[in-house]
């Protein structure tokens, strides 16, 4: 990883070391300060009007302070060193009540850990051209066919500097661009109303606009809502799926990304605790979370804790190899951190949570992979999901699926849940493609925390899966 | 409202005499703070005491609207903001519907939002109850692990200033504990939560959210999946809640004016069953969501929308009011100084039936008790109606509850569902939630499952 001197960061090496001493005041052996300042554009059309262009600045620190199994934590927008101070001084009395000593903090020299080759910044991007983005948008869906009455398309970039200290000597930065577009459709028919949805999103900047298309973008999300027009109602009951690539990463990510998370393994709450070593999968699968993918929608160059990010295989070959790490649960396991430690704003605690996660290619044909399903579901699009990490059952959304007859996709489907166990279902994945592709850009909560994530797969098919239709 | 904030209402004062001629401008100043406890195997897992404040301006000119926000209230940073919002005006689209609430003459109906008791409650004791929870939890029932003991407050005070004539600011608190539970069947585990709600913490009922954690938990060991087949299904509180939530989005006026709307072309028809009345009323002060005014500073005010099975109303902010030549229902909705108001329901209530939950179950050979759903927003569309999720409880035999259930869906259309409902309880649950809680009876629901 190549490290480069940051000129200007956020707050001064001298006032953090001061900071994470105050942290320390009570005698606790651990404290942090995480300082972020983003700035963010979004504009929206409704109705075939832009009805807002929306500017937004969020600025300021949180500061984490440890004391044996406590963690203190508070937070202010006030980045003078004296509200940093008042901050850091709140936390450690959270942490810690009584106690005390000094504690020296030799910070380390600033190391920045870039992923984002961000050619051109949205920041210098005249708003116009990010609100004529979404006239495109609506004038390409609209004229797609005359079902469609209603289009919505939103634009949004946002620029996240980040710093991150703490008593340990950890001092790095990061900037983390993000661009995204996103249009959902409403088509009418005799049946009654059916929707669409698209979106893109990549850690770049408006780049991304010169390397795809927005009114393919659009159509997709038009004919999607069209097809569903003559949809007939979901099958119910169990039978396979087959799910396209790049539609359903999203399995991966309720069926066992979540339950691989170390603060959950530890608590004993996922069923995949006590498990590393064991074959928990299919042999075709290997699962991989990667927070290194420069561009993808959950990259990053360090994570919520400082730590770089890196790429972590957590099933190889179907084995379980390892689980998702932050600094506390793995200091308590003496191991190193994985770079999963992340959180929404400077006004949350970090957690561990994924970055991008996927299943690496497989060998089969995808065409095959359908020719050979007798009778099944084929799933072009998924909506999101949720887990239960303890028991491992979880559902996800189909929001375009299709039946397969005699090995061939047929008619399309009204929307549904499926609903299956994690370590069932990727035990039953019986046939993997070769035809990998990352998903749409997702937001993933955990404990009222939402973070950018990604996903990926190649096309693959689960032998049973639970449709949660209303057909017999 | 109740109580006053002049520093924030003078903040926000200020930012619209800035209005140059031909400009309408909205102030929306917040402040806030929360404590957040949590207690694991007896220790204090984390303590978080935070403040946080911003300012979000919205400016509409020649009808284009303009909308920017920062969080914090340094005043060299409100100017950069008015100066944003002031560029993103060019940006819209002239919308001749667009324009800020104006005072409309109705009152407020006075409540009590604030607790000084809460306001001042001390640290220490915060911790305790957190830890008593756990305590109660894991003595409740031998099979139970405690995943979570939380407790949470949080406390608002915001002011809203409008060159339109709207100056109103007003504060309020709130506190609840929560507790999520474990219990062990082989490799896998069953989880459960239970809460308690409170203008203070001394109105906590601990021993309930302990019992309830641990029953829901519980209940389900040995649970198996089912075959599929049609079936009556009985949501509890906390699931009718969530079902009722999703109803407001198709009772916004917005969506209506959109052509987004499931209801649309049904004012004054039959859209569900007789038995059901739903009412929109943050003035009843037990509702958990209970407000004095509205994202607009207008008074929030009860709406009956749905009475008697027949759609009698949609809710309203003073832009979907314009839209629809109608006048705004005090529904403008915001999620803080971060964003414009958007449109939906405050407080959304089920007029209760006659019977308990028990009551309810004894009258039905063939059903399911659903204790829980997953994908509420992955499997429901609210555009067209289809329903389908995920789902775990306890089948209904003759009366009686029978072998606890999980990992199969339950699916219908939202339409069908609401014509469906053939019974009501009278076991009223004010949940943390938008939506209140109580016994729903559903007939024909498919059940999927192996």
């Amino acid at each position: 990883m190549p490290k480069i001197q940051v000129s200007e960061p956020l707050v001064s090496p001298d006032v953090l070391a001061r900071v994470l001493m105050a942290g320390r005041g009570t005698g606790a052996e651990f404290s942090e300060v995480y300082i972020e300042d983003k700035r963010s554009t979004s504009a929206g059309l409704d109705d075939g009007k832009v009805e807002q262009v929306t500017s937004g600045r969020d600025r300021g620190a949180g500061i984490r302070v440890v004391s044996g199994e406590t963690t203190g934590f508070a937070h202010t927008s006030d980045l003078s060193e004296k509200g940093l101070i008042a901050a850091a001084r709140a936390a450690a009395l959270a942490a810690k009540q009584g106690g005390g000593g000094v504690n020296k903090v030799q910070l380390g020299s600033l190391v920045r850990h870039p992923v984002n080759e961000v050619k051109i910044s949205p920041d210098g991007v005249e708003k116009s051209r990010k609100v004529e983005l979404l006239r495109r948008v609506d004038a390409a869906a609209r004229g797609v066919n005359p079902a469609i009455v209603q289009v919505s398309a939103g634009y949004g970039d946002s620029c996240r500097r980040i710093l991150v200290a703490n008593s340990n000597g950890v001092l790095s930065a990061d900037e983390q661009v993000r661009t995204l577009l996103r249009v959902s459709v409403v088509a009418t028919g005799d049946g009654g109303m059916q929707t669409g949805y698209d979106s893109l999103g990549h850690t770049i900047g408006f780049e991304m606009f010169d390397e795809n298309d927005v009114e393919e973008l659009a159509i997709r999300a038009a004919k999607q809502a069209v097809t569903k027009l003559s949809a007939r109602p979901a099958p119910s009951g169990s039978m396979p799926v087959v799910i396209k690539r790049g539609s359903g990463g999203v399995l991966f990510h309720e069926a066992c990304g979540h339950g691989l998370e170390a603060d959950l393994v530890g608590k004993s709450a996922s069923v995949y605790r006590g498990k590393m070593g064991e074959l928990v999968a299919s042999p075709l699968v290997t699962l991989v979370d990667d927070g290194t993918m420069t561009a993808e929608w959950g990259a990053i160059g360090i994570d919520d804790e400082g730590h770089p990010s890196q790429r972590n295989t957590l099933i190889q070959d179907g084995v379980l190899t390892d689980y998702m790490w932050d600094y506390l649960r793995a200091r308590k396991e003496g191991r190193a951190q994985s770079g999963n430690g992340r959180r929404q704003s400077y006004q949350h605690l970090p957690m561990v949570r994924m970055t991008n996660t996927f299943v690496i290619n497989g060998k089969a044909d995808p065409d095959d992979i359908v020719r050979d399903t007798k009778q099944g579901v084929y799933i072009a699009k998924l909506g999101g999901g949720q887990v239960d990490t303890a028991s491992g059952d979880f559902v996800f959304g189909m929001t375009e699926a299709y039946l397969i007859e005699n090995g061939e996709i047929t008619e399309p489907l009204r929307e549904g849940n499926l609903i299956g166990n994690g370590p069932e279902v990727l035990k039953d994945i019986d046939l993997l493609g070769n035809d990998f592709a990352m998903g749409n850009p997702g937001t993933c909560g955990k404990d009222g925390q939402g973070v950018p994530v990604g996903d990926g797969q190649p096309t693959l098919r689960v032998r049973s899966m639970t449709i949660g239709g209303t057909a017999a | 409202m109740s109580v006053e904030v002049p520093d924030l209402q003078k903040l926000a004062d200020l930012v619209i005499e800035q209005a140059k001629i031909g400009e309408q401008i909205e102030a929306y100043v917040a402040r806030g703070g929360e404590t957040s406890v949590r207690v694991y195997e007896g220790q204090l897992e984390h303590f978080v005491s935070a403040q946080s404040e911003g300012v979000g301006i919205r400016i509409i000119k020649d009808g284009r609207t303009g909308f920017a926000y920062a969080g914090t209230l340094e005043p060299s940073a409100i100017d950069e903001v008015v100066a944003e919002a002031r560029d993103n005006v060019q940006f819209g689209t002239v919308d001749e519907w667009a324009g800020l609430a104006e005072p409309d003459g109705v009152e407020q109906v006075p409540q009590k939002l604030w607790d000084e008791e809460l306001a001042n409650y001390p640290t220490d004791k915060k911790i305790q109850i957190t830890k008593e929870l756990e305590k109660l939890t894991l003595a409740a029932d031998p099979r139970v692990r405690a995943e979570q003991s939380n407790y949470e407050d949080g406390w608002g005070e915001t002011a809203v200033s409008t060159t339109t004539g709207i100056r109103e600011s007003g504060r309020g608190n709130s506190c609840y504990v929560s507790v999520a539970t474990l219990a062990d069947d082989g490799d896998e585990a069953l989880t459960g939560f239970g809460f308690s709600v409170g203008d203070s913490p001394k109105e906590f009922d601990l021993n309930k959210a302990a019992r309830e954690a641990a029953d829901r938990a519980t209940r389900l060991i040995g649970a198996t999946k089912p075959a599929s087949k049609r079936v009556t299904i009985v949501l509890d509180p906390y699931v009718t809640s969530q079902f009722v939530g999703i109803l407001s989005s198709a009772l916004n006026g917005e969506n209506l004016a959109k052509g987004r709307s499931l209801f649309a072309d049904r004012l004054n028809e039959q859209v569900a069953s007789a038995k059901f009345t739903l009412v929109d009323d943050p003035t009843n002060e037990l509702a958990y969501t209970a407000t004095d005014i509205d994202g607009e500073g207008l008074a929030a005010r009860r709406n009956v929308l749905i009475e008697n099975g027949v759609l009698k109303k949609f809710v309203h902010s003073s832009y979907s009011a314009r839209r629809m030549s109608t006048k705004s229902t005090g529904n403008a909705i915001r999620g803080g100084f971060a964003g414009g108001p958007g449109v939906g329901c405050l407080a959304m209530q089920v007029q209760p039936g006659g019977k308990s939950q028990a009551e309810l179950i004894a009258s039905i050979d063939d059903g399911v008790l659903i204790q829980d759903v997953a994908g509420m927003h992955s499997g429901v569309n609210t555009i067209s109606g289809d329903f389908s999720t995920g789902a775990s409880g306890i089948v209904i035999k003759n009366g009686a509850l029978a072998a606890p259930i999980r990992e199969f869906t339950i699916a219908s259309t939202l339409q069908k569902m609401l014509l469906n409902i053939v019974n009501l309880g009278n076991d009223i649950d004010w949940l943390p939630m938008r939506a209140v809680g109580l016994t729903l009876v559903i007939d024909d629901v498919m059940m999927s499952g192996s």
